[in-house]
């Protein structure tokens, strides 16, 4: 056994058995002859995997904050009422087990909870009940699943559409031995394709470095870890598209000689599994990929599917290489670029699912088609998906440039007051902000739009964001470990009630030295929108906080600090 | 090796091309402090202590390796500010009683307190319960200092080549965890050696700690402060009459005024020019007068000591939290990971001594409640200074109090300035 097939052996043992026993940890280790705390570790970091039995059905219910304001509470303690169990604990029943997870990637049909991976969505008080009703009778989940499949609430006309086209197989692959890699090069930089991640680092560039690279080995990564709450575009690609992604690919190893592909897909869409599969066999039959491929001799491309197992950081690109090796998936340092030091020592690519479905896109319809699109400096369309406060959740093609109030005007967002771009990670958006345009010169959106209205409460988002954070670092370092704890720390202070604007100013300064001092992406972001929130919604901060200067007083909260000793003197 | 030349904090250095920036700024007499970073380990960039900027942008510096023409800041206000933040962080993260510390003076993350001049963390400590691991067979590992820089991940392998310590968990849960099986494997120069890289006293071989008295441990050495003699101060910045003094101690162990008076015959000389309000040393029970300086010593932990706390602030000019326990609860708040029911059905309730049912946990109208934890000081009023040390030096305590109200200036060095 080869450490990359870790993540798979795990994935063996926890399907079968529903945990990851002492045996198969002493059996794995010998057979990787490394120490046994070595899987352990490797074990722990993924929330998917478990080292106690656990039930029958394992129902992981989303946390995320679309879903907080769409009744999980009352969801989560109907799971606990009819099942009898209590959520994060084992061996309280043979036939379920309870976990929360962080955003499966629904949050246009929350509250939504996944069921030995499959998905249910729009849960209620009374849909919980059928369920667990139709589980105990012996009704298999995958009958229970619901179609999840978004909606595509808005494409472009047909004359400025990108991705949401008519498809067939191999369009953009058609005459690949006439085209020179440079020429797909030349098409991409044409129309300034940018990572579609949410970093928009120049794609061409990234495969450029790649194609000049001298490693002996190359390998393409479809990054398809859609991790961030909120996000749910990747997604739709994959459920409508997968075709156009495989040909991305395709086109990336032909530019840079890749003959390995992996498409990493997150565990929480274990159900498009079988489409990407599928979609994967169809390739191979029409001799796309394999041995020859695309009528090019010696081009050889084989793609396979790597599951993930529950880690929001493995979707920071060189996190992702790591968990594919076997390893915990930590980010490493930035001292080579994955394109220099990827996999096993290749010169590795990695890009997003949209990146790969649009550079297939560029190459069929010819960058002239693409360059009649959208705005100066961004070329095309960018899909968003849109969940919270709105009539229409969902997804929207838009062309770059379109108004943010647009955006709102089309999926008929009620009230809106409090809008997250890009995921927790991202940017809070207020009124101020409406008439900007979604484009590269003015509001980058990654592609996510979380809408709020009126009634949220600002803390109780910020609250949610900063729990996801922590509980998804990687550990390794202090400032994004620690960091996210104190700002927590901060939220309860404030949700007491005895802050002062002294409070609001530490919070800037704490989550600015996260920003700067952070190992990765996750530690340098996460406090991102707290601290925009501050000057964004002053007026929602200047009521929960008391004003002061230089000398304030501290608030004390005696009557909390001695809660605990009166409730135990009454009992005793 | 090609020779290049690079800038730090515009000054010109030189060094081999591709040399480790932390090796680099050495050779080059500029100390970049790091708690990971350890001779050959690759970089491990997990403590972020070394935090730096490179061509304006922030990097760990031992992930940096020079490049003719690079362009480095060490120093500036910001990233000093930074470095001390980053070991803020592990003081709250983690639970730091130094004075109970076997590794305590030979501490390389004590030190490094020492050297940002730590007084206190501007941080809430997060109090979370960790555990003292004895079950290995050479060694305890004590999770409660650990700082996670995974150095002993890296560098502590068995003869066979496997490791005996991994990162389990992720995020706030993040710890090192052993493996037993391959600990036993260990051989005791291995174990020691464990010890050795640790930067805390988290791994500790058994049998092995306080091998080195007071005095003579690595991070006592080192000149002494500067202090003006009390007959000696600048009388003119007085007020037309002697300065007034408050004392208290709180949850302490009055350790803290026995250092104070540890000056001996200093002391005549400071009744010279002080006077001495509400305090233990003078049994004044009630301020009459305003004063003009107050030492705490000793955090809160019940509602009596908030009040005495309050009284303080209200007729104090200027107040000082003195001792680790004022500053952030200190010993006392050794009961802070553990929850208040626990603590008080231990000691009242199911101890060796209390028969059943016949024990009550003690409340009533005359004496105070206890609060759910120790509170430092600070999260109570508002403090003006802290004087570091379990006890703090006599003339750490007497220099800072001459500065405040003389003015006088004054420097604090090793070994003076302790958090033990």
């Amino acid at each position: 056994m080869q450490r990359t097939d870790l993540l798979n052996r795990l994935w063996e043992f926890q399907n079968k058995f529903g945990f990851i026993s002492d045996i198969a940890v002493a059996e794995i280790a010998q057979e990787l002859k490394v120490s046994k705390i070595e899987i352990e570790g490797v074990i722990s970091f993924y929330h998917f995997f478990h080292r106690q039995p656990t039930g029958k059905y394992i129902i992981y219910l989303n946390n995320s904050i679309v879903s907080e304001f769409k009744g999980f509470q009352e969801v989560k303690a109907a799971f606990e009422f009819e099942t009898g169990c209590t959520f994060g604990k084992y061996g309280q029943s043979q036939l379920f087990s309870l976990f929360e997870t962080s955003c499966i990637g629904l949050s246009d049909q929350e509250c939504t909870a996944l069921i030995n991976f499959y998905p249910v969505t729009h849960l209620s008080t009374d849909k919980v009940r059928t369920i667990v009703n139709q589980l105990k009778i012996g009704i298999s989940p995958n009958i229970i699943a619901n179609n999840v499949a978004s909606l595509v609430q808005h494409i472009p006309p047909q004359n400025k559409s990108v991705f949401f086209k008519n498809y067939s197989i191999g369009n953009s692959l058609k005459n690949l031995k006439n085209k020179s890699p440079q020429f797909i090069l030349d098409e991409l930089k044409k129309v300034e394709l940018a990572g579609k991640g949410g970093a928009f680092f120049p794609t061409a560039q990234k495969w450029e470095i790649s194609k000049n690279a001298t490693n002996a080995e190359k390998v393409v990564i479809c990054n398809a870890d859609e991790g961030e709450p909120g996000t749910f575009k990747d997604k739709t690609i994959i459920e409508n598209l997968p075709g156009l992604i495989i040909e991305g690919m395709i086109l990336a190893a032909y530019v840079t000689g890749a003959t390995t592909g992996f498409i990493y897909l997150r565990a929480e869409y274990k159900y498009l599994q079988s489409k990407l599969e599928n979609a994967i066999i169809d390739f191979y039959q029409h001799n796309l990929l394999g041995v020859n491929c695309c009528e090019i001799k010696h081009f050889n491309f084989d793609l396979q599917l790597q599951i993930g197992a529950g880690a929001y950081v493995c979707g920071a690109e060189t996190a992702l290489i790591e968990s594919l090796e076997g390893y915990r998936g930590e980010p490493r340092l930035r001292v080579q670029y994955p394109t220099e030091n990827g996999y096993l020592g290749s010169s590795t690519i990695v890009n997003n699912v949209e990146t790969f479905a649009k550079a297939s896109r560029i190459i069929e319809f010819g960058s002239d088609y693409i360059l009649s699109i959208g705005t100066e400096k961004s070329k095309g369309t960018k899909i968003i998906c849109i969940s919270g406060d709105v009539a229409k959740p969902g997804i929207y093609e838009i062309e770059w440039g379109t108004t943010l109030r647009e955006l709102l005007r089309l999926s008929q967002a009620t009230a809106p007051y409090f809008i997250q771009s890009s995921g927790p990670s991202g940017d809070c958006l207020n009124e101020s902000d409406f008439d900007r345009k979604i484009c590269k010169e003015d509001l980058l959106c990654g592609g996510s739009l979380m809408i709020f209205n009126r009634t949220r409460s600002i803390l109780q988002i910020l609250e949610n964001y900063i729990k996801f954070f922590l509980d998804e670092s990687c550990g390794s370092c202090t400032s994004c470990r620690v960091g996210n704890q104190i700002l927590l720390a901060k939220i309860e202070k404030l949700k007491k009630g005895i802050c002062t604007t002294q409070d609001l100013n530490e919070i800037i300064e704490w989550g600015t030295i996260m920003k700067k001092t952070s190992r990765c992406g996750l530690g340098q972001f996460s406090s991102n929108t707290f601290i925009q929130s501050i000057s964004k919604f002053e007026n929602y901060f200047n009521v929960i906080v008391t004003s002061c200067t230089d000398n304030c007083n501290v608030e004390f909260d005696m009557e909390n600090a001695v809660f605990d000793y009166d409730q135990l003197i009454k009992k005793t | 090796m090609q020779n290049i030349s690079f800038y730090i904090d515009g000054r010109l250095c030189t060094a081999d091309k591709g040399l480790n920036l932390i090796e680099a700024a050495k050779r080059n007499g500029i100390f970049i402090p790091t708690l990971c970073h350890f001779k050959h380990l690759n970089p491990l960039g997990s403590c972020r202590v070394c935090s730096v900027n490179l061509n304006g942008n922030g990097i760990a510096g031992c992930t940096v390796f020079v490049e003719e023409g690079m362009n480095i800041e060490v120093n500036t206000p910001e990233l000093l500010d930074n470095r001390k933040a980053i070991l803020e962080m592990m003081f709250v993260e983690g639970n730091h009683f130094c004075p109970s510390c076997e590794k305590s003076g030979d501490c390389q993350m004590q030190n490094l307190g020492y050297e940002t001049g730590i007084r206190y963390t501007r941080f809430p400590h997060l109090f979370v319960d960790r555990l003292v691991d004895a079950r290995p067979e050479r060694i305890v590992v004590n999770q409660n200092r650990c700082i996670k820089c995974k150095r002993c991940i890296e560098e502590i392998v068995t003869n066979d080549g496997y490791k005996v310590f991994n990162f389990t968990n992720k995020g706030k849960k993040t710890t090192v965890s052993i493996d037993y099986e391959q600990e036993a494997k260990l051989t005791a120069a291995q174990a020691e050696y464990a010890m050795q890289i640790c930067p805390t006293g988290s791994i500790l071989v058994k049998g092995k700690t306080f091998s080195k008295p007071f005095g003579n441990r690595i991070f006592d050495q080192g000149a002494e402060g500067k202090t003006v003699p009390f007959n000696k101060v600048n009388m003119n910045i007085t007020k037309g009459r002697k300065m007034r003094i408050a004392t208290t101690s709180l949850a302490g162990c009055f350790g803290c005024h026995m250092s104070l008076l540890d000056i001996d015959l200093g002391i005549l000389d400071i009744i010279e020019v002080v006077e001495f309000h509400k305090s233990p040393l003078t049994d004044i029970k009630k301020f009459t007068e305003r004063c003009d300086i107050g030492l705490v010593e000793g955090g809160c932990c019940n509602t009596d000591n908030i009040e005495v706390l309050r009284e303080f602030r209200k007729n104090c000019d200027v107040l000082v939290s003195v001792g680790e326990c004022a500053i952030w609860g200190g010993v006392p708040a050794i009961r802070n990971t553990i929850p208040l029911e626990e603590c008080l059905r231990e000691a009242y309730l199911d101890s060796l001594t209390s028969e059943g049912n016949a024990t009550v946990i003690p409340n009533h109208e005359d004496i105070p409640k206890i609060l759910n934890k120790v509170y430092s000081n600070h999260e109570v009023v508002k403090i003006d200074y802290h004087i570091p040390g379990c006890p703090p030096n006599a003339n750490h305590i007497w220099s800072v109090v001459k500065n405040i109200l003389f003015e006088e200036e004054y420097s604090i060095n090793y070994p003076e300035f302790k958090y033990d």
